[in-house]
């Protein structure tokens, strides 16, 4: 095959074109040729020539509108994915993005010159605060789970200062929680312990209350959590933790569902994450880049990583002067890009826009767990925040699994929402529309699930052996793990085969 | 699909007695749960370990799960055909994907698990 048909395989642009193929033409030299070995030192010279595609314009054109016509984004369709927040991306935030005052900045441009980057990054973070409800924030964290590890960072620091650092080893984690909460305060040198739920989805507070104590460092939660619900007893989970010594650290992941209603510092939180890639409308997922900006209260401004921006009068500066300071924790200043995104976002949005938003993002999500309510069964029966988690247990005795379900989606041009997570759920399926859907796409969502529990109930195949329109039918997810292909290994008719075998061979022929 | 002759644990772990020994693996149920298992961390020889102490992790295409310790005692062999097939675990969950032996410190914990009837019970709650 060599076009660039939407199902099945495409050669890599690697295996295309031929030797001497070139998609330019660089102009006769103007200044007398020097031999290269007079400029660059022979142990630095590389002996075989660099393994390049070798293909005209139209070529590399064609090959990467064929793989971007593969795409799948919010761009494109619904993206229910639970607890990711995948919403719609204002196109206003990518022309503010591009201004060339901020698109094309050095970060070593000396203070005076850059002016307005650091009144951005400064209003910023008095926005994020004032959401938070807490004194000051850094915005350098390059991603969530960054944010999440920098968080800890913080207690830690907190509870060194205070000389309880030895002592206080250990961090709180419901099971209902992220992956990677446990794995950042791992990471972070804490052990963990897990806290178990109650039947209303909340954190069970009798459990905590055996838990809190000396050795606690803190707690990290998700409000609402991951299976969409509110944690009912939040002031009491806080006050607990307090008392105990510990802090509050809050999992930002959810924000979505609580802009301008309620603010985490009100809460108890002493550490709130965000990220600006799930509530801010930046971009997320494809790499992204992420941002995890870290808000703290005010005791634990001093042990913010360096450097913090701040404002003398007119003047914005960086200030690297904080001996309490983490450190660094990112090269430079963060994802700038992304900052510039949010704060468009929120400027365009307004106070009022973001309640709205979040008012909206809890309508839709309790609209459609209503609609999908006599398909599936309800994890936790109780009005749900942003997102809900549904379970497929039913369909198992048909021999279909959520797994299923979410793959046969793909074929009515839907991606998947969040799967087998969180773990409390049997076949969980957990789902977010967000604020930016419409009535119409919920209803057309809702009206393909209740075909597809049509097909588990008349064809359960069809069902078990999608996807069957997509570009590749399904994968098997097991053998990619276990024998991990990851060479690229040109056939032998390849016009550069020879260059491009230097990588290694296939592990599996 | 829960031989007679095995005690299990709540955490859906298996235990077949071997004189002062015990072998360990994960009962059908769980392998069927966690579906396809691609890794398989298993515990270091030697290693002493308390009832309920998580001493290795099975990895599915869905999620990681900690194994628990049935009894306490300690890791005298370990099964490491499943570092290159961890798919054992999902094949012959009983058989050839056992996951560690240990030496029992105290026998009368077997009393405290559960026999094949009991755990069927547990399953269908």
């Amino acid at each position: 095959m060599t076009g660039y048909q939407l199902k099945g395989s495409f050669p890599l642009i690697f295996e295309r074109g031929a030797p001497g193929r070139r998609g330019y033409r660089l102009p006769p030299l103007d200044v007398p040729e020097q031999p290269i070995e007079a400029l660059i030192p022979d142990r630095h010279q590389r002996t075989n020539p660099p393994a390049l595609p070798e293909v005209s314009e139209p070529e590399a054109v064609r090959h990467f509108v064929g793989l971007s016509r593969r795409n799948y984004g919010v761009d494109v369709g619904f993206y229910p994915l639970g607890s990711c927040t995948m919403k719609y991306n204002p196109k206003i935030n990518e022309e503010v993005a591009a201004l060339p005052g901020f698109a094309r900045l050095h970060p070593y441009q000396p203070e005076e010159t850059v002016q307005g980057a650091l009144e951005l990054m400064y209003n910023l973070e008095r926005y994020l605060c004032e959401i938070a409800g807490l004194s000051r924030a850094t915005l350098q964290p390059a991603a969530g789970a960054h944010g999440e590890l920098l968080g800890l960072m913080i207690m830690r620091a907190y509870h060194e200062s205070r000389g309880e650092g030895h002592t206080r080893r250990e961090v709180l984690v419901p099971d209902s929680a992220h992956g990677t909460n446990p794995a950042s305060a791992a990471m972070c040198g804490y052990r963990v312990v897990e806290v178990q739920s109650n039947a209303r989805g909340g954190v069970d507070v009798a459990a905590l209350r055996a838990l809190v104590g000396p050795k606690t460092a803190g707690l990290m939660l998700t409000n609402p959590n991951t299976l969409g619900l509110f944690e009912e007893d939040i002031l009491e989970i806080a006050r607990l933790v307090h008392d105990a010594g510990g802090l509050l650290y809050y999992d930002g992941a959810n924000a979505n569902a609580i802009l301008g209603i309620c603010r985490p510092g009100d809460m108890g939180f002493d550490i709130v994450h965000f990220n600006l890639h799930k509530t801010f409308s930046t971009p997320h997922g494809g790499g992204g880049p992420g941002s995890g900006p870290i808000a703290v209260r005010e005791e634990l401004v001093p042990f913010l990583p360096v450097p913090t921006v701040e404002r003398d009068g007119d003047r914005y500066y960086l200030d690297f002067d904080r001996p309490q300071s983490v450190g660094r924790i990112k090269g430079f200043y963060g994802n700038f890009g992304m900052m510039v995104r949010a704060y468009a976002y929120i400027r365009t949005m307004g106070a009022a826009g973001l309640k709205a938003a979040s008012e909206q993002a809890v309508i839709n999500a309790n609209y459609l767990m209503k609609r999908l309510a006599p398909l599936f069964d309800v994890a936790v029966d109780r009005y749900c925040k942003h997102e809900f988690v549904l379970s497929g247990r039913r369909y198992k005795r048909l021999g279909v699994r959520t797994l299923d379900i979410a793959k046969r989606l793909l074929d009515y041009g839907i991606h998947a929402p969040t799967v087998y997570f969180p773990l409390i759920v049997e076949e969980a399926l957990m789902i977010e529309p967000t604020e930016t859907e419409t009535k119409e796409t919920l209803d057309e969502f809702a009206r393909v699930m209740e075909q597809i529990v049509r097909e588990i109930e008349e064809d359960p195949d069809l069902v078990r052996n999608a996807p069957h329109e997509t570009p590749v039918r399904r994968l098997d997810e097991a053998r990619a793990a276990r024998q991990p292909d990851l060479c690229f290994c040109a056939p032998a008719s390849s016009t550069v085969g020879e260059v491009n075998a230097g990588g290694g061979g296939r592990t599996d022929g | 699909m829960y031989p007679e002759d095995l005690r299990y644990s709540q955490q859906h772990e298996w235990v077949r007695r071997e004189g002062n020994r015990v072998r360990v693996g994960i009962t059908d149920y769980a392998q069927q749960e966690l579906g396809d298992v691609v890794f398989v961390d298993l515990p270091q020889e030697g290693t002493t370990l308390q009832s309920g102490e998580a001493f290795a992790a099975v990895e599915s295409v869905k999620a990681v799960s900690d194994i628990y310790a049935p009894v306490s005692g300690r890791v005298v062999e370990v099964n490491q055909d499943l570092a290159d097939r961890p798919e054992l675990v999902n094949q012959d969950p009983y058989g050839a994907g056992w996951i560690a032996v240990l030496e029992m410190e105290n026998p009368a914990e077997l009393d405290e698990l559960l026999d094949a009837e009991q755990y069927r019970e547990l399953l269908e709650r």
